[in-house]
This record gives structure tokens, C-alpha cells and sequence, in this order.
């Protein structure tokens, strides 16, 4: 017991300089908050309703459902470009299969199987034959857009009514409303496709943070030859993280219906781009090893609270997004850049004391 | 097998495509003994280490562990672990984005989770036990490279292993750091670990072992007990020849004359790398060396004299004309080579072959739209690999697969390709067997015969000794001290080293 509390006050005695991964995650957690204080001060009215917040949140559920898988394939040093791909597809069938006498659990079921079935493969062909993850999972990205329109090549609205009374249905929080201009109170609302994505969020949390899998995530992506020399099973862990990449664009795409109701060929354009912007912005390296699932839960919120602030100050062509989000990723990019060799040399010179 | 013999390998081979790696090659490892693996590089050391945890698997042969009645076939790094084979290697395993305690157990032991705090307490524990200057809670790429290497083996320590295999585990350490380390392995010993230790330092298997096994050209020379094989022999057993060309090599005095101009010239020289303002100059034919501990600052002091690092100051003349060096580039224009100390790093590029390798400068400074032809490519590599005697299937196999100390030869015909007149060669035999070090060392007369001006630095205070004809000593990235001449003598160079007189 002695030993054990001298090693306590050693391992209190001293803070620790922070690691690469909270350091960027804390990073951006401030900038989130600085710019939404801002915007509202600056902006005033929609930022200062609690519902503008909950909307951000309403309107990407399965951006950050999505983003999440991918953040794990990130931190192993990889990448998987097929998740917008497969959010599209799973919703298509999804809305086809509900009015074709299906309900919400069977979608829910056809959800999980296409994701998983993507993930199998993705994860059998990048892991076991060692194929590049860019080129994998861009086949699977075409594959699943392409069957997106072998579905339905119509946008399909879904009329199916027990689908339907869950897409309407949210969680009211009425003190947390605001008055409307008539005096009606009307309450802020949280869909049920938030509460899912919140739930993965702290799953993947939990999973990245203790899970003996989630460790060897980090491992894989810090240096892979090391890993293995570590007893990893290095081949294992990537399989893992391409088959919850695939699973959890599964969710993705079920949560996108729930939000939108209609499955179209054209929905989560670009997703795979906005959840890699929004994972390097949550502070994820692309080279692995670095990352964390909050980050990515603020990436999108700060990626999101950019968009409403161009809105906000009247640029309403939709091209100044793009702008923005471009100019804000490189922003972020070179920010991690500076603080992380700022951080090497700081390094260094610890060495020599 | 006997009952203290804790691993037998039996008549092991092990061919690579054009390379016969291992023939026949038998190694017997008893309990509480230090086994040292001795061999020049291309030898089969490495390939008998990687056959044994798993990373290759063997052609043909036996592998018995105690405890374990049948023959084992090692699959994985993984199963050579659980099956009480740990190994350090020579370049540090870990993963430098986890904490110190992550290194130390991940990928071991049965867990679904993971408890930070009694994993940390428990690195805590093995740390201070081990005396090795970490804390658990700190990111392992903050820690210097032989604070890396020691968490490796507090690691492998841990892990309750019958044979711990220690690949040049010495090659990155300071002297107290060696110390530290073998009385750690004495340690081992004494609570029956078996120890296969692998290095080219000749004075520290003397020092620490029980047991010598030398290889040469993948076959097995014998096993000898330290005491009875003098360490003479021992190198002639490496070899396969008799020594002595050692000792004939002598320094020649260069004649200082103050009529011609030197060849390099620094005044107040810095860099970003954090080395104090420093003056030096080297003339024509001249050997010098920069010395200190790991750290002082050597290999940054002749970083900044090639732009490697950021140059923050001074002024450079070359045969005494001014002259501006802010990248390598224009290092190598003037007729400056350097060879980097970290060779996988900065050196080799492992995935081209070994001619792209050796004329890879020379096309650089001349411009890639002035391509070498296929001919005179084809001759560059060929005479180097003649000159060098580099050990190569052909000039076209990639450099990756040679041995640490041929694909050294290959950097080296690399900068005598361009004809520098000032050559920098930092650490050129670490790692690198006897036979090739002589090798080098002549190679550095032959040079500076050649009136081409060399700064050697190297580990081995005796090598320095043996080469240089004026040691600048560093400490704490100044320069504390000149030596040349007769003042060039161990002693003098520890004092000046540690601050005392001279």
C-alpha cells in the first residue's frame, strides 16, 4: 500500500503536457464556443434560441453518425470515402421498402444489413488483401450510388404512417422555447435521430477511449510495423474499424430518413467530404494515430455554426458555403500544423535536459 | 532438450529470393545466461531474430521452447510473445502517439477494457523499479530515443518472458545508459531470464555475456564460452580472416599551412535546431571530429554546416571565398556531402534500388531535366558497388533489402559520386560490423590522401581516436573544447567532455 501511494503522489506531483489528441480536440472545442458566443452577439435573434442549436444538431444526426465510423478508420491511418454512398442507399430502400409493407424495425434491420454487408467487404479487401482504402472504398462509394438509382430512380417520399408518426414525433423541451410573434409558446424540439446519434457518439467514445479495440485503433494508426511488433493484431483491428465504418453508415443512412422522409438518389451528396472535413477539423490527423470522436462531434457543430454564419450575414447563394468550409478546413489544417511542430521542438529540447 | 535450456533452435534455413539467409543454423539458449549473437551485418543475426518472434517463417528446421513438448512453429510476433520469446529491437518498436504506460501494455495479458489509472500506476511501478527516467502519463514521443528504448524493455520485462531478445539494443545509448542497462540485465539473469544479446560493440559482450554464438554468411561459425575466446579471435571467427588491419591504420598528420585558405569556414554559425553560435574550420585533407555525449549537440552542429537545419546565422566562406548555405542543395553545389546519421530517415530511400540510391545526388545537382542515360547510370552504380565491394544481388534490387551496413555503403558511394570536397559523415559505422567499420575507416585516409576534407563523428570514442587528427568536443550544444594532435588521447577527451582541464 506504501508503494502504491508514493506512486500516487508521483503521478499527481507532475501535469502532464497534454497529448496531441486532447490538445486538438480542446483547441477546437474553444473555437466552436468562441464563434457561437459570437455569432450571438453579432447576430442576435436565430443564435440566441436554444432551438438554433438543437437544429444543428436535428439537421446533421446522420452527418455525425457517419463522421464517427470514419474517424475510427481515420485514426487507424486509413479512410473510407463510401459513407455518403451508403447513407444514400440505405435511405433509398429504406423509404421503398416501407411502402412496400415493410415497418420501421424490418427498414431498421435492412439498414444495419447493407451497412455491415459494405463494411464486410470494404473490410475484408482493405485488411486481409491489402488493398489501398482509397480505392476500395471509392468502388464501394459508386457501387452503392449506382444501386442508389437501381432501387428507385425517382425520389420516393414515404407515406408508410408508423414510419411516419417516428419522423414527426420529437422530444419537446418546452422551457427551453421560445415565443412566436402570434404569443404561442413553441417548445424547442430534439428529433430522435439526434438521441441515436448522441448514443454512438458516446459508444465510439467509450469504445476509442477504453476499449482494449479502440486502443489498438490508435496503435495501428501511430505506426503499424510497431503495433504488430506489439502483439497487435494489426489485420484484425482494421477489419474492425472498415466493418463499424460500414455499420454505422447503416445508422447513417436510417437516421437521414427518419430526418428527411424520402429517399432520393441525390441525398448525402458529398457527405464522405463534409464528415472528413468535419473529423480534421475535430482535431482526427490524416496520417492516423491522432483523434478523438468529440472532436468530430464539434467538427461538425463548428463546420455547422460556419454555414449558419454565412447565412446569417446574407450570403445566401449557397456557393459561399463551399467558399467558407474550403477556407475554414485549410485554416484549421494549418492551425494543427503549427501546433504540432511548435510541439516537436518544444520536444527536442526536453530531450537534452 | 535439457531441462535448463530454456530454447533450441535446430538446423533452421531460411532463403529470400537470391539470398540464402540462414543454412543449418542451430542456437541453444540456457536459462539465467547472457548469449551474445555475434556476426557481421548480412550475417543472419537479424533473420535467426525475426524467425524466432514470428516476422519470418522458417524454411525448414526445429524450434523447441521449454515447458513445451512439441516442435513450434512461430507464426506471429504475437504467438512468439505468448509463448515467453521478448524481444527490444534495434529501432524502436512503440507507437509514439500513446502514452509511456500504453507502450508498456498494450497488445498483452487478457482485456476487453482498459483501466488508465492501475495501468498507470503499474508503469509507475516498473519505471521507478527500472530506474528509467519516464512517466506513464507522458506521450512516448516526447521522450528522447534511449528513453524509448528503455520503456521497450521495461515491457518486455514485464511480460514475465523466459528469453528476452535484446537487437542492438546499445546502439542508441550512452555510456551511463549502457551501464544502466546491463545492470538491469544482470539482473534478469539472476532470476533465470535467458538473454540473447545482439550488438557490435566487442567490448560490451565481454563485458556483460556468458556466451558467444558467431554466424558468418548464414552459417553457423560455433558457440563459445567468453572466456575461452579471446576477443582477437572472436573478430577472426566474424571475419573468417585475421585482423590486424586495424591496428596498421594510421593517421596522417595534416600540415597546417596558413597560406592557402580552408576549405570550410564558420563564423558564428547557428540553427534552429537550438546550436549556440559556433566558429570552426576544416583544410584540405584534413580529418577532424566532433565528440560529446548523446545529445551535446554534434550531429546538429553538422547539420547546420549543410543547411540541414534551419541556419539562423554566420558567416561561411569556402576556400575563402564568401558563401551563402541555407538548404543542402546549395551544400551540395559548393562540393559539401553529408552522410545523415539516422540512415533510415534521412538516408536511404528503401523502395528504389540500389543504383537509383547511389545517384540520386548527383542527379540532383544536376537538375532532373538533365537526366543521367541508362549507360553512364549503369557505370556510376557498377564502379561504386565495385569500389565499396557492396553485397547486392544486382544494382537493381531495391536497398530496403540489403544489410544495415551495405545499405550504409550505398549512402556512402552516393556522395563520393558527387566529388565533394568537404565530406560529412555522421555516425557511418553505427550498426555496422567490424570487417565493414575497417572498411570505412581506410576509406576516410584514402580520402583524405585525396585531399578531400572530412568531419567524422562517431559513438565510439576509440574510432575517433583512431581517425581524426583534431576532435572539436561538444557539451550541452557548445563547443568546450579543441583537441589535436598529441592531446588527442581518451583521457584528455573525457575530461574535456566532463569539464575538467585539458
Amino acid at each position: 500500500m506504501g508503494i502504491l501511494k508514493k506512486t500516487d503522489g508521483r503521478l499527481s506531483s507532475r501535469r502532464e503536457p497534454i497529448t496531441d489528441t486532447r490538445l486538438l480536440l480542446t483547441v477546437t472545442i474553444y473555437i466552436f464556443f468562441a464563434m457561437y458566443i459570437m455569432s450571438i452577439f453579432v447576430w442576435g435573434g436565430g443564435f440566441r434560441r436554444p432551438q438554433q442549436l438543437f437544429d444543428m444538431l436535428n439537421n446533421n444526426a446522420s452527418l455525425i453518425v457517419v463522421a464517427c465510423g470514419l474517424t475510427i478508420v481515420m485514426i487507424t491511418g486509413g479512410i473510407d470515402i463510401s459513407v455518403g454512398g451508403i447513407t444514400a442507399l440505405v435511405a433509398m430502400t429504406c423509404a421503398v421498402h416501407l411502402d412496400n409493407g415493410g415497418t420501421v424495425w424490418s427498414a431498421l434491420a435492412i439498414s444495419l444489413g447493407i451497412g455491415l454487408a459494405f463494411g464486410l467487404v470494404h473490410a475484408t479487401l482493405i485488411a486481409y488483401m491489402e488493398i489501398q482504402p482509397f480505392i476500395v472504398t471509392l468502388a464501394g462509394m459508386f457501387f452503392a450510388r449506382g444501386m442508389t438509382t437501381v432501387v428507385s430512380v425517382n425520389p420516393h417520399t414515404v407515406e408508410n404512417a408508423q414510419f411516419l408518426a417516428l419522423k414527426e414525433s420529437a422530444i419537446q423541451i418546452p422551457f427551453l422555447g421560445h415565443t412566436a410573434n402570434n404569443g404561442n409558446l413553441i417548445p424547442a424540439k430534439i428529433e430522435y435521430g439526434v438521441i441515436i446519434a448522441l448514443i454512438v457518439v458516446a459508444v465510439v467514445f467509450i469504445l476509442l477511449r477504453w476499449a482494449r479495440l479502440g486502443r489498438n485503433f490508435y496503435a495501428v494508426g501511430g505506426n503499424n510495423q510497431s503495433a504488430l511488433m506489439l502483439g497487435i493484431n494489426v489485420k484484425r483491428t482494421k477489419f474492425f474499424g472498415y466493418l463499424i465504418s460500414g455499420l454505422l453508415s447503416g445508422i447513417g443512412g436510417f437516421v437521414f430518413l427518419m430526418h428527411t422522409g424520402a429517399g432520393n438518389a441525390a441525398n448525402a451528396t458529398g457527405a464522405e467530404m463534409n464528415a472528413i472535413a468535419c473529423a480534421i477539423i475535430g482535431g482526427t490527423l490524416l496520417t492516423g494515430g491522432v483523434g478523438s470522436v468529440i472532436g468530430t462531434f464539434f467538427g461538425v457543430l463548428t463546420l455547422t455554426t460556419i454555414k449558419s454564419i454565412v447565412i446569417a450575414s446574407g450570403l445566401n447563394e449557397p456557393w459561399w458555403q463551399s467558399i467558407t468550409t474550403g477556407a475554414m478546413l485549410c485554416f484549421f489544417i494549418l492551425l494543427q500544423s503549427v501546433i504540432l511542430s511548435g510541439r516537436g521542438q518544444k520536444g527536442s529540447t526536453e530531450q537534452i535536459e | 532438450m535439457d531441462k535448463d535450456t530454456v530454447l533450441q533452435m535446430t538446423n533452421i534455413c531460411k532463403a529470400f529470393p537470391g539470398v540464402r539467409a540462414l543454412h543449418n543454423v542451430s542456437f541453444t539458449l540456457n536459462k539465467g545466461e547472457i548469449h551474445a549473437l555475434m556476426g557481421e551485418n548480412g550475417a543472419g543475426k537479424s533473420t535467426l531474430i525475426k524467425v524466432l518472434t514470428g516476422v519470418y517463417h522458417k524454411d525448414a528446421g526445429q524450434i523447441n521452447v521449454a515447458g513445451i513438448d512439441r516442435e513450434i512453429n512461430i507464426k506471429s510476433p504475437q504467438e512468439s510473445q505468448n509463448l515467453g520469446i521478448s524481444t527490444v529491437y534495434q529501432e524502436i518498436t512503440l507507437c509514439p502517439n500513446l502514452t509511456v504506460a500504453e507502450n508498456i501494455f498494450i497488445g498483452r495479458g487478457k482485456y476487453n477494457f482498459v483501466n488508465w489509472r492501475s495501468m498507470e500506476i503499474k508503469a509507475g511501478e516498473i519505471l521507478d523499479n527500472l530506474k528509467i527516467p519516464a512517466r506513464p502519463k507522458q506521450q512516448l514521443a516526447s521522450c528522447s530515443l534511449a528513453v524509448q528504448q528503455m520503456v521497450a524493455i521495461a515491457r518486455a520485462v514485464d511480460m514475465d518472458c523466459k528469453a528476452l531478445i535484446l537487437d542492438e539494443p546499445t546502439s542508441s545509448l550512452d555510456e551511463k545508459e549502457v551501464s544502466m542497462l546491463f545492470s538491469l540485465m544482470r539482473d534478469l539473469k539472476s532470476r533465470g531470464v535467458g538473454i540473447v544479446f545482439v550488438t557490435h560493440f566487442l567490448e560490451q559482450v565481454y563485458e556483460v555475456c556468458d556466451k558467444i554464438t558467431v554466424l558468418r554468411n548464414g552459417e553457423l561459425v560455433g558457440e563459445y564460452a567468453v572466456k575461452d575466446l579471446p576477443q582477437v579471435e572472436l573478430v577472426a571467427k566474424m571475419m573468417g580472416k585475421e585482423l590486424g588491419t586495424l591496428s596498421e591504420l594510421h593517421k596522417r598528420e595534416v600540415a597546417q599551412d596558413d597560406a592557402e585558405a580552408p576549405v570550410y569556414e564558420a563564423e558564428q554559425l547557428s540553427s534552429a535546431a537550438g546550436v549556440r553560435p559556433y566558429n570552426f574550420r576544416i583544410s584540405r585533407g584534413e580529418v577532424n571530429g566532433f565528440t560529446g555525449l548523446l545529445g551535446s549537440g554534434r550531429s546538429e552542429s553538422v547539420r547546420a554546416i549543410f543547411g540541414a537545419d534551419k541556419v539562423t546565422g554566420g558567416n561561411i566562406r569556402l576556400n575563402g571565398k564568401p558563401t551563402r548555405i541555407s538548404k543542402p542543395i546549395q551544400a551540395m553545389k559548393s562540393g559539401i556531402g553529408y552522410l545523415a546519421e539516422d540512415r533510415k530517415a534521412d538516408g536511404i530511400l528503401p523502395d528504389l534500388t540500389v543504383k537509383e540510391n547511389i545517384i540520386i545526388a548527383l542527379q540532383v545537382m544536376k537538375g532532373f531535366f538533365r537526366p543521367l542515360s541508362r549507360a553512364e547510370a549503369n557505370a556510376f552504380a557498377d564502379e561504386y558497388i565495385k569500389l565499396l565491394d557492396i553485397k547486392t544481388a544486382s544494382m537493381d534490387t531495391p536497398i530496403k533489402s540489403l544489410s544495415g551496413g551495405n545499405q550504409q555503403k550505398v549512402i556512402l558511394a552516393r556522395w563520393l559520386l558527387t566529388h565533394p570536397q568537404y565530406l560529412i559523415l555522421d555516425e557511418p559505422t553505427r550498426g555496422i560490423d567490424v570487417g565493414t567499420k575497417v572498411e570505412i575507416q581506410k576509406l576516410v585516409f584514402k580520402l583524405s590522401e585525396d585531399g578531400v576534407a572530412v568531419t567524422f563523428i562517431s559513438s565510439e570514442i576509440e574510432e575517433m581516436l583512431r581517425l581524426c587528427s583534431r576532435l572539436i568536443v561538444m557539451r550541452d550544444r557548445q563547443i568546450v573544447g579543441q583537441l589535436s594532435g598529441d592531446e588527442i588521447t581518451q583521457d584528455s577527451v573525457m575530461k574535456t567532455i566532463a569539464g575538467g582541464g585539458a
